[in-house]
């Protein structure tokens, strides 16, 4: 199982996943950079410190299961699973090429140790929440955190989850908002606003923990505050910046969902040395 | 498999209890025998017939509320854990409001869950056409991996139900509000994809699925008193298809009505049809609704105004036959 809790060094893996997933999508010549590096230290922290699982044994029953509902920020997520030792490392530059196991958005069939295909937006909650339910009525100590996008909380489907959630106190369930402000066509506050997002998530029955999204040290606290929260599920209001770690990419619309141009990836990658 | 009945005279087509009903009873038997069994529902659960799984394995029952897209993905979600899902509601609600769940968070990745949509087709009656489910096998058929189920009575309900739960993969099973004309006894066995053929005939094979399948065998019981001799075929699976059943059918009586309480143009007919071309291209009919939406009113007058009645069978039947070696 992996444990490394020292934020200097997860910080350090953080910025190394950030190149990784930057040189992968610049491969590919499409993809989502911005929210591939708003939300590294979130699947950084989850996957090398916070999460009980074992990548010699992915279908071991009583682990803790990791829902990118945000499927299209799959190039970190992918990143992060190979450096664990679920995937190799050394096919991540095939992503969104034929037959490759890197598909453009999580795909289960040719992934198997991801715990779902996403994707389409808004219905990583609900299958938390299942996931949920199925370790409570078997006394299974495993917890599922799933990762969602700001943009993606316009979703219905979402507050059908959250009210569901709340209401049946489904407390082994951790969702955390990627919640960097920008979605394909701007920002959320003008396309579709959110706010007053805490009260929201509060008004709906769940644990609200705000925290910086880039500060190693603040999510481990957090992540510690939502597991020991009994009695209802906990939502992590992750402040971040889309296209964090890139002084060009930083809050750009345009990098939602345009890959970098190998001149631009240089660039990022001495940035980011 | 030999026919179930040597002639068709000998169906007395008394009716039994609704296939919803034999769901609920069924749900019951596959709880107490496999643990792993849930069951989800949106606040219909006394009209599904969840309720009696409900109050016998209430750890086991999830209710969702009103919110058919959330109960489909927590079914999904479940299914990764371990659990057999039934998620169930109104079949235009679980289908149409569930349907982006059940390809993205079922289908996509082949999980174990099980949609049995009830209030299928125009039967329910009173109630009105947004209530009524006539495209459900439709968009079934559409989620590639799905197994499609559409039980005509009771004992098929029953006996699929055990199926259900053996079958590894993502289901749908329709079931119906009306009372269903009883056509088997509770020795009659079913596999998944295996169509049953209820009686021999030789001129023309009436298919049907769902509750036109007793029509159809009223309609073979009309055309019998004529001197025409009519196959009757149960397609209680949708999907897949029995294609050796259907191109059996198509050799040995070379015309084929199809029926069911669908729309004609993407339910199990146009689906036959395709088998049908592939295999032994002969005339066919079809018999259901036509491009409409039906109305209130009892469940009687609604299936004999849309056309979903013996005589609309029989009348299909006559008008393949004409075609028949033209």
């Amino acid at each position: 199982m992996l444990h490394i809790s020292d934020p200097a060094e997860l910080a350090d893996i953080a910025k190394r996943m950030r190149r990784t997933a930057l040189e992968m999508i610049t491969e590919a010549k499409s993809g989502h950079p911005g929210g591939s590096l708003s939300v590294t230290e979130i699947v950084v922290t989850l996957f090398m410190n916070v999460m009980r699982h074992d990548p010699a044994n992915p279908k071991w029953a009583d682990r803790d299961r990791f829902i990118l509902s945000k499927g299209h920020c799959c190039p970190m997520l992918y990143a992060v699973m190979a450096e664990c030792g679920y995937c190799p490392k050394e096919t991540l530059n095939t992503l969104r090429k034929l037959g490759s196991i890197y598909q453009g958005h999580p795909d289960v069939r040719f992934l198997p140790s991801l715990e779902a295909s996403t994707g389409s937006l808004g219905q990583g909650v609900s299958l938390a929440l299942g996931m949920g339910l199925a370790a409570k009525m078997d006394g299974n100590p495993a917890r599922t955190y799933v990762v969602l996008g700001d943009g993606e909380l316009q979703e219905g489907q979402i507050w059908e989850a959250a009210m569901f959630g709340g209401f049946h106190r489904v407390d082994n369930v951790v969702a955390i908002v990627d919640w960097n402000r920008i979605q394909l066509d701007g920002f959320v506050k003008d396309i579709l606003d959110l706010e007053p997002l805490a009260d929201k998530w509060r008004s709906f029955g769940w644990h609200v923990i705000e925290v910086d999204g880039h500060s190693i040290s603040g999510l481990q606290r957090a992540f510690i505050e939502a597991t020991g929260t009994r009695g209802k599920p906990s939502c992590i209001l992750a402040h971040t910046i889309k296209g964090k770690g890139v002084s060009f990419m930083e809050n750009q619309p345009k990098y939602h969902g345009t890959a970098p141009s190998k001149e631009e990836l240089a660039l990022a990658l001495k940035e980011l040395a | 498999m030999p026919a179930v009945k040597a002639n068709v005279k000998e169906f007395e087509l008394k009716l039994g209890p609704a296939t919803r009903e034999a769901f609920g009873k069924a749900l019951v038997e596959v709880g107490r025998k496999n643990p792993n069994v849930v069951t989800l529902d949106a606040d219909l659960s006394k009209s599904t017939y969840t309720a009696g799984f409900a109050k016998e394995f209430p750890d086991r029952f999830v209710e969702c509320g009103i919110a058919e897209s959330n109960m489909i993905a927590i079914a999904a979600g479940l299914a990764s854990g371990g659990k057999i899902p039934f998620a169930s509601s109104f079949s235009v609600f679980a289908m149409n409001k569930g349907f982006e769940q059940l390809r993205v968070t079922a289908a996509f990745p082949n999980v174990n869950l099980k949609v049995v949509g009830t209030h299928s087709g125009i039967s329910i009656g009173e109630d009105g056409p947004s209530q009524m489910s006539i495209e459900d096998l439709s968009l079934a058929c559409s989620l590639a991996g799905f197994t499609v189920l559409c039980p005509a009575d009771e004992n098929a309900m029953i006996q699929l139900m055990h199926a259900a739960v053996d079958h590894v993969g993502p289901m749908f099973i329709r079931a119906g509000r009306a009372k269903a004309a009883v056509i088997y006894d509770a020795t009659q066995r079913f596999t998944i994809g295996k169509a049953i053929t209820l009686v021999e005939g030789t001129d023309v094979t009436l298919m049907a699925t769902g509750l036109m399948l007793a029509e159809s065998i009223r309609a073979a019981q009309t055309l019998a008193t004529e001197g025409i001799s009519a196959r009757v075929v149960d397609m209680h699976t949708i999907r897949p298809l029995d294609r050796d059943a259907i191109a059996d059918a198509a050799r040995a009586t070379g015309a084929i009505v199809v029926s069911e309480e669908h729309l004609v143009d993407a339910g199990l007919g146009v689906r036959v049809a395709q088998v049908v071309s592939e295999t032994k291209p002969v005339p066919m009919e079809f018999v259901g609704i036509h491009n409409t939406y039906a109305e209130s009113g009892t469940p009687e007058e609604i299936l004999d105004k849309y056309g979903l009645v013996a005589r609309d069978v029989v009348a299909a039947a006559r008008k393949v036959l004409a075609r028949k070696g033209n």
